[in-house]
Formats: C-alpha cells, structure tokens, sequence
C-alpha cells in the first residue's frame, strides 16, 4: 500500500517542507510572537524564521546531495544559525534523524516514521522536557508516540495523518492551562496559566503543515 | 523605535565591531563563529574561563574579558543563547592545557547550548551555573531561579582565581560558593525593545513597575505602582534577605546593577537607600559595586545583589583586573 517511497524522506522533499512551513510561520509571526511575549521573552519566533530561511537557503548546496549528508548540513546551520532554545532542539532533531542507518538506500514511509521519532527522542533527552511542562514537547512526544503507532504500515496513512493533525491541534491547545516548569516561561508560577506555549504553537503549525501536504501528495 | 540601527540584521555584527575597536588593547572579536577573547594568549596551565549569553546585557559579558576576569566570551543574538559551535571554538581558541570552566546563567536555551559546545569540545571542561535571582521562587515547578547580576561577582571573583593559578575544580567550587552567596532583585520602570522585534516586550503603565522582573523583560513576582525609592529598596532587600539569611555582622558585598536606562544618579541613590536599610539590620557592607553591568538593552528600573563575603572571596574582589567593563589594581 505504500507508494513513491522515497517521497517520504528526501532531500526534495525537506527542501519543500522548508518552504511550505515558512510561508505557514509568517502568517502566524504575530500571534507566535505575542505568545511569547505573555509568557517568554519575545525571541522564540524570530528564531524559528531565522531557521527556515537558513534551511531553505541551503537549498542550492544540499539538492543533489545524499539524504544523511544533507541532514547533516541541515542541522548544523540549524545549530550555529538560530541559537536560543529552538536552535539546540532542532539542531538536535536533524542531527539524530541523520545517525539512521542505512539512509541513503530508501526511506519508506515506516523509516520515514522511525527517523522522526529518533529525532524527537532526542529533543526530549536534550530538553529533558516531557510532556505536561508547557513546551513544545507537548505537541511532538503525542505526534511520535501515534507515528510509533503508524510506521508499520497496517494503518490508513492518511487517515493516520489526519489524526495527528488533530493530536497536534489538541495539545498545543492544552498548553494554555498547564503551569511551565521548563524555559523561559517556568519561571512564571501561575502567572504562565491561561497562555499557549508558543513553542508548541509554532510545533504545532510546523506538524499541521507537513501533514496536510503529505495528505494532499 | 527608536535605536542606532542601520539594518537589523547587522545590529550584533556592527556592535561586536565597534567593540574590538575601542577596546583593542584588550580584546579581539572573532566572527562566524562569534566570539570575544583575550588580546594575549592565555598563559600556560591557567585555567580559562568562557561565558556567554544572548547579547543585550552589555557590558556583560564581553565587557569582562581581560585580565583577571574571563578568558572568552561568546555573544548570541539579542536575548538569545550562544551556539554550541561558538562555545567549542571559544574552547579551542583560548584552553592552554588546564581546562576550560563555563559560567551559565540558567535558561534552558544557554544549558542546551552550552551542554551541547562542551560535548563538542574534545578538551577538559566543566561548568557552572549561576541562578542568583531571588524574585522566582525555586520550586517543582520552575526550571530553577535566573541567573543575573550575580554572574558578573562570580566572573570577577572566579577570574582573580583562575589569574592565580587555581585549578579546574578550585574554580568551580569557588564560583559555587559565590553564586550560592549571592541573591539578586530586580525591578523595572519601563519594557525593553528587542530590534528584530522593534517594539516592546512589554506593555507598563506610567506609573506602574514590575517587581522581580528579569534581564529579558520576563515578568517578575507582581505589577504594582510606583513607590518611593525607599519603600521599593526595602522590598527588594526584604526578599534578598528572606532568600540569604545573612548572620548579624556578616560582611557583605553590595552591588546596585542598572538595567541600562536608569542614570547613575538613580543607582547612587539605590545604594544610599539600601545602605541605610542594611545598617538598621546590622548587615555589614564591605565591597560595594554601583553601575550598569548587567543591563536588559535600555530598560529603565535596577536589581541589588547581596553577596555574602568571606576572606577568599574577599581576596579575589580586591585582586587586579583589567577589562573593558571593569578595571582596579592595574
């Protein structure tokens, strides 16, 4: 049941991931960035657009590269590009995603999956942030752990998609009555309460974003 | 707006330039990746001290390069952690075989960042983390208090250690000591404005104040309105002292930081109002600091950091440095 394989996981389709997310990002800039001026410090978005111009300027150096070397690439302007907590968190998202084995033979959609959950485990271990602490990890952990559930390839892919679209929406909802107990934001107390998380906002947009676009192939 | 900006996207590239120019008899900035070292090598077997942060508090921590003080600084964009591959070229550029130990405000984003250049730095390093602030409380809850003002005692005094051969673990144990020594309080009159954001963190009326506030503009404790210099003196010292327990007697160091838009004038009268307060209390004042060292871009308000002394700490205060942003003894 799964078809053009490597459209999953490939160089292509990161590049144009890129580009849908940031125009995505800039439309939502003034509410992300009003988030976290309620409860951070204000640079939580430019980070983010920083990044993705960054990524889809590399555009012309990683095309024709092989998928870990591009990874690779990726997540080091990542990590000396943005800086900040988004900057470290994603850098270490791509970083992880290119130790996958054997990535440059095919990436279905069940390693696809795998390289996803790799590199948010790692965001998670890095951040040592779990979910229910107002971050971005409310959206992501939820998102790999139904990925977990989609990668073997018995399931409705779309369908699967389309729920963690949902997933994804519901959570990052949830982070408005959640005290904050890492990032900037935890050091509120319950002045935080009543706030979404702008980084579960802009995670949020960013999984809504790829998934409608894989639906939509 | 209103800024000396000639495009946003240059502001720290343009501000780091000027700064090795007039300071060049004491530092040199490097580029891509960003950071300020020592004119002068670091001398065989002294261990190197690195810092860093998102820019937007100068003097801190650029301003501390130089002699008895920091080795390396490694600036991020304004009010955003540094990037692992500056701390590691920092590292490389600066360790002379005894060590390199970092000095980290706590922020989630400078601890990822800086676990993350320490692991790449394939020399021996160690770290500190400085979390001073008093006006969050540290519970479940919190990622743990800020790191402020204090940093800049804990640079200084640590700095003089180092300058005088202490190893590795001496200085991480000394900045230790400091930064559990030290309390902090900060207040706000007005927001700061990010560039890239050209407008302020935060909304505050003319004649209100956020007390407890943080060196980004987080919000503090509460919003009230403004009081007089001596009643919000005394709340701050009260909550310092609350946190430090200071004994009778105890020999303090008293430090009133500006938060970058506060005149001189205004922090002189800080120190006079906590002066008196202290002395009622029977809080010995030893060492005093008064000045913008630790600033949130042109916010108007201050912080006061109480620093408990003993003769190690006093020794390494009093001892020499020669920095951009602090300069006695040499």
């Amino acid at each position: 049941m799964i078809t053009e394989i490597k459209e999953y996981m490939s160089v292509n389709f990161l590049i144009s991931q890129a580009k849908n997310i940031q125009i995505v990002i800039d439309e939502n800039a003034a509410e992300i960035e009003a988030l976290d001026q309620n409860i951070g410090d204000g640079d939580h978005i430019f980070n983010v657009q920083r990044g993705l111009k960054l990524v889809v300027e590399l555009e012309k150096d990683i095309k024709d590269l092989p998928l870990q070397k591009s990874l690779n690439m990726i997540a080091m302007k990542v990590l000396s590009g943005i800086g900040g907590s988004s900057g470290a968190l994603f850098g270490t998202f791509f970083m992880s995603m290119a130790k996958t084995p054997d990535l440059d033979k095919s990436v279905d959609f069940s390693k696809a999956c795998e390289m996803i959950i790799t590199g948010i485990n790692a965001m998670k271990e890095r951040g040592k942030a779990d979910v229910g602490e107002k971050t971005m990890m409310d959206v992501l952990i939820p998102v790999s752990e139904k990925l977990n559930e989609l990668k073997s390839g018995n399931k409705d892919m779309k369908k699967g998609l389309s729920e963690i679209i949902k997933i994804a929406e519901d959570r990052m909802l949830a982070t408005k009555d959640m005290l904050a107990t890492k990032g900037r934001a935890s050091f509120l107390g319950e002045r935080a309460k009543g706030h979404i998380d702008p980084g579960a906002r802009s995670s949020q947009l960013i999984i809504d974003t790829i998934c409608k676009s894989v639906i939509n192939q | 707006m209103k800024k000396f900006i000639n495009n946003v996207d240059d502001f720290l590239k343009e501000s780091l330039n000027g700064f090795g120019k007039a300071h060049s008899d004491i530092i040199k900035v490097h580029f891509d990746p960003n950071f300020v070292s020592r004119k002068s090598k670091t001398k065989e077997g002294k261990v190197s001290l690195i810092s860093g942060g998102g820019s937007g508090h100068e003097p801190m921590h650029g301003g501390f390069v130089g002699h008895g003080m920091l080795d390396a600084a490694c600036p991020g964009f304004v009010f955003s952690a540094p990037t692992p591959d500056q701390m590691q070229a920092a590292a490389e550029h600066v360790d002379s075989g005894a060590g390199v130990l970092f000095i980290v405000k706590n922020y989630s984003g400078d601890i990822m960042n800086f676990q993350m250049g320490a692991e790449m730095y394939s020399g021996k390093n160690d770290s500190i983390i400085t979390n001073d602030d008093v006006a969050v409380e540290d519970s479940t809850f919190t990622t743990g208090r800020r790191g402020v003002a204090a940093t800049v005692l804990v640079e200084k005094i640590v700095g003089s250690l180092a300058e005088n051969g202490g190893s590795l673990e001496e200085c991480k144990k000394l900045g230790e000591k400091v930064n559990k020594n030290s309390g902090t309080m900060g207040v706000a009159f007005t927001s700061c404005t990010v560039p890239a954001a050209g407008k302020p963190t935060f909304d505050i009326g003319n004649d209100e104040m956020e007390f407890g506030v943080g060196i980004h503009g987080e919000p503090g404790r509460k919003r009230e309105k403004i009081q007089s210099s001596k009643t919000i003196v005394n709340n701050m010292l009260e909550a310092i002292l609350d946190d430090l327990k200071p004994q009778k007697n105890e020999k303090t160091l008293l430090f009133v930081n500006g938060m970058g838009g506060t005149p001189l004038t205004e922090l002189y009268l800080v120190y006079d109002d906590a002066c008196e307060i202290l002395k009622s209390k029977g809080i010995e004042i030893t060492r005093s600091l008064v000045g913008n060292y630790c600033t949130s871009l042109e916010m108007q308000g201050a912080s006061i950091t109480l620093l408990k002394c003993d003769e190690e700490i006093l020794k390494n205060w009093d001892a020499p440095v020669h920095t951009a942003a602090m300069r006695w003894g040499m």
